[in-house]
């Protein structure tokens, strides 16, 4: 397979199409107009449905209009529109219906910024819309895991029937980086329950209104249980030199490529450093955060934000290890010398507590 | 003459109905399971039902029927149309169902020609809430949210909103009709055939406004809420075919 150098936008798009996603609905915003704009151009050459809908409620449920049917859809925004898409895919969670959605971050709260940031973590790892329900959330550190993992996302919402959620932001979708993609998807998942008229079979629906609260609750433990299986067969994290590391940063996306580039600097001048980088941020790496309290006691926690993640970091270490947080929220990207300087400075009361 | 009480194939039977005494949606429900048999449809058929009474349509249609949030069916009906557009697609929907809350899915899936139909049931209230201000309830009329009644200057005009889609060049069929007589109900019939035909045909959208009764929240009798349609409510929206494209070429 050939490399080809590709902004983030546009690998979503492209893997998306590889991955057998034949409908896409979207409605423009910064920073992740050239998604919208390459379907524009691909979906349809690859003889897809592209529509520029009236809106990102309009355009989420086309989605679950495609989806019934069996297709894999997509549609993707940045952070107010993926607020707009909470209704629709709170509804998607009910008629367990599978779809992709990508949300290009953006700064906030209201219009914010155009500026990368992870400020929508809580909404999207907490389900984000109303009603019992969970999302699968993956998010990506570089644009050639924005193609593996979109791809993989289409398989994740077929197989367990349920919306998934690429979180990325402005600085993954805009930058550009050599990717080799997955090959094109030869043969789509059989779809019994879609809907495609009855014929002369019995006629079903697809509903979410369950007025019987029994069999309401039956609904939402099935979903539960469901969710439990994804928890136990569909968490991935990057663990990086974590081996023999005394401090452990957690952090995903934009910022775990940041804080690479920080311990690898501070690596040079002997300090121990790794980190756990989460892939999938629902399910979150919980029991690998878990493990590692056992022998390291100092975590710092990095974030575009004020602080997201660092509650399910919290919640995996349950007071078993120190927490650092550091968050620049609002659109500021930090650099990997800002990093350092903490991780420096924090290692510094390791090595104290040692003596 | 012999009358016949024939069971449409596409109606559920040995249900107990949901619907209040003398409304209207369960009128039209037969009517549509009619047509779709009459055209041969109701195996290909998806329905796009809404939040409102007619949430509980799949209770009765013996065909395949998807459920929409509140106001967003013509959205759900694009994105099946346009995925399996072997596929015949309507929507049914309520006044606030499509004039309120989904205005805006309303008037770009028909704007944008999508080739659905829909089916717009105008009952001046949101039945299912209560009986609240819809934005087709009428001026002075009485809903618990306008307790003294609609006035215009403070609440708003009644919206003609397929008068507005109908204007648009790819609204194909417009047409509204009343639940308030065996005539009305034969008229209904005849539009709700002729907007379906129009998608058979690949011609575009089509909406079909049907004024129907709905004597709970009206607080009338049955009797008397089929003579509101007609006397009343047929003042503030004429009966009549709005638009008619079908002869359009290309
Ligand atoms: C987002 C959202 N807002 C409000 C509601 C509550 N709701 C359900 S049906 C309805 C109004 C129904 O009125 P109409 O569309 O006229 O249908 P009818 O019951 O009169 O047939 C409302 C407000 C809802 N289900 N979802
Ligand atoms: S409240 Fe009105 S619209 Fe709803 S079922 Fe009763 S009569 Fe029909
Ligand atoms: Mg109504």
């Amino acid at each position: 397979m050939n490399k080809v150098f590709i902004s983030g936008n546009h690998a979503f798009g492209e893997a998306a199409i590889r991955a057998g996603c034949s409908c896409y609905f979207g409605y423009p915003i910064t920073p992740q107009n050239e998604l919208g704009e390459y379907m524009a151009e691909h979906m349809r050459a690859a003889g897809g449905v592209f529509i520029q809908s009236e809106s990102e409620t309009a355009a989420i449920n086309m989605v679950i209009g495609a989806a019934a049917t069996g297709a894999r859809a997509m549609t993707s925004s940045s952070s107010p529109g993926i607020s707009l898409k909470q209704e629709g895919i709170s509804f998607l969670a009910g008629f367990e219906l599978p779809a992709v959605i990508v949300n290009v971050m953006r700064g906030g709260p209201g219009l914010g910024n155009i500026a990368p940031s992870q400020g929508d973590y809580f909404q999207a790892t907490r389900g984000g819309g109303h009603g019992d329900y969970r999302t699968p959330v993956f998010a990506p550190a570089s644009v050639q895991e924005i193609a593996d993992l979109t791809y993989h996302a289409f398989d994740i919402a077929d197989r367990y029937r349920t919306p998934v959620m690429m979180l990325s932001d402005g600085m993954m979708g805009q930058m550009k980086e050599p990717v080799v993609f997955p090959e094109k998807i030869k043969e789509l998942p059989k779809k019994e329950w879609a809907l495609k008229g009855r014929g002369d079979g019995p006629s079903r629906y697809m509903c979410s209104l369950i007025l019987d609260v029994m069999e309401m609750e039956r609904h939402n433990w099935k979903l539960v249980r469901k969710y439990a299986e994804i928890e136990k067969d569909e968490v991935r994290y990057e663990p990086y030199l974590i081996d023999d590391a005394e401090i452990i940063v957690i952090a995903y996306g934009t910022t775990a490529r940041i804080a690479k580039g920080a311990i690898k600097r501070v690596r040079k001048d002997g300090v121990r450093a790794g980190m756990l980088r989460p892939i999938t941020l629902w399910p979150f790496p919980k029991k690998a955060l878990a493990e590692l309290s056992a022998r390291v006691k100092q975590f710092v926690v990095f974030e575009m934000s004020t602080g997201q993640m660092l509650e399910d970091v919290q919640i995996a270490l349950a007071g078993k290890a120190d927490i650092m947080f550091h968050g620049r929220p609002g659109g500021v990207v930090p650099t990997p010398i800002e990093f350092s300087r903490i991780i420096y400075r924090e290692y510094q009361k390791v090595t104290k507590k040692d003596k | 003459m012999k009358l016949k009480n024939t069971w449409p194939k596409y109606y559920k039977r040995d249900v107990v109905t949901h619907y209040c005494p003398g409304c209207g949606h369960g009128i039209v429900h037969r009517i549509v399971a009619e047509v779709l048999e009459e055209l041969d449809l109701g195996g290909r058929a998806i329905c796009v039902n809404p939040a409102g009474c007619a949430v509980l349509a799949y209770l009765y249609f013996d065909f395949d029927v998807i459920e929409s949030a509140h106001g967003r069916g013509t959205a759900i009906a694009t994105g099946v149309k346009r995925s399996r557009p072997d596929l015949f697609v309507f929507t049914y929907q309520g006044d606030g169902d499509l004039s309120a809350i989904g205005t805006a899915e309303t008037i770009h899936s028909a704007n944008r020609g999508e080739n659905i139909a829909v089916i717009f049931i105008n009952n001046a209230v949101y039945g299912m809430t209560g009986g609240q201000m819809a934005p087709t309830t009428l001026i002075d009329m009485k809903t618990t949210t306008t307790p003294a009644g609609r006035d215009p200057k403070y609440d708003g005009y009644p919206l003609h909103i397929t008068e507005v889609v109908a204007q648009f060049p790819g609204v194909v069929y417009a047409e509204r009709v009343a639940i308030d007589s065996p005539t009305g109900i034969r008229k209904t019939k005849k539009a709700i055939a002729a907007a379906f035909q129009t998608q058979v045909d690949g011609l575009g959208y089509s909406i079909i406004e049907v004024l129907s009764p709905c004597p709970t929240n009206w607080k009338q009798s049955p009797v008397d809420s089929f003579k509101w349609v007609s006397e009343v409510m047929t003042t503030e929206f004429p009966l009549g075919v709005l638009t008619d494209k079908r002869s359009r070429k290309g």
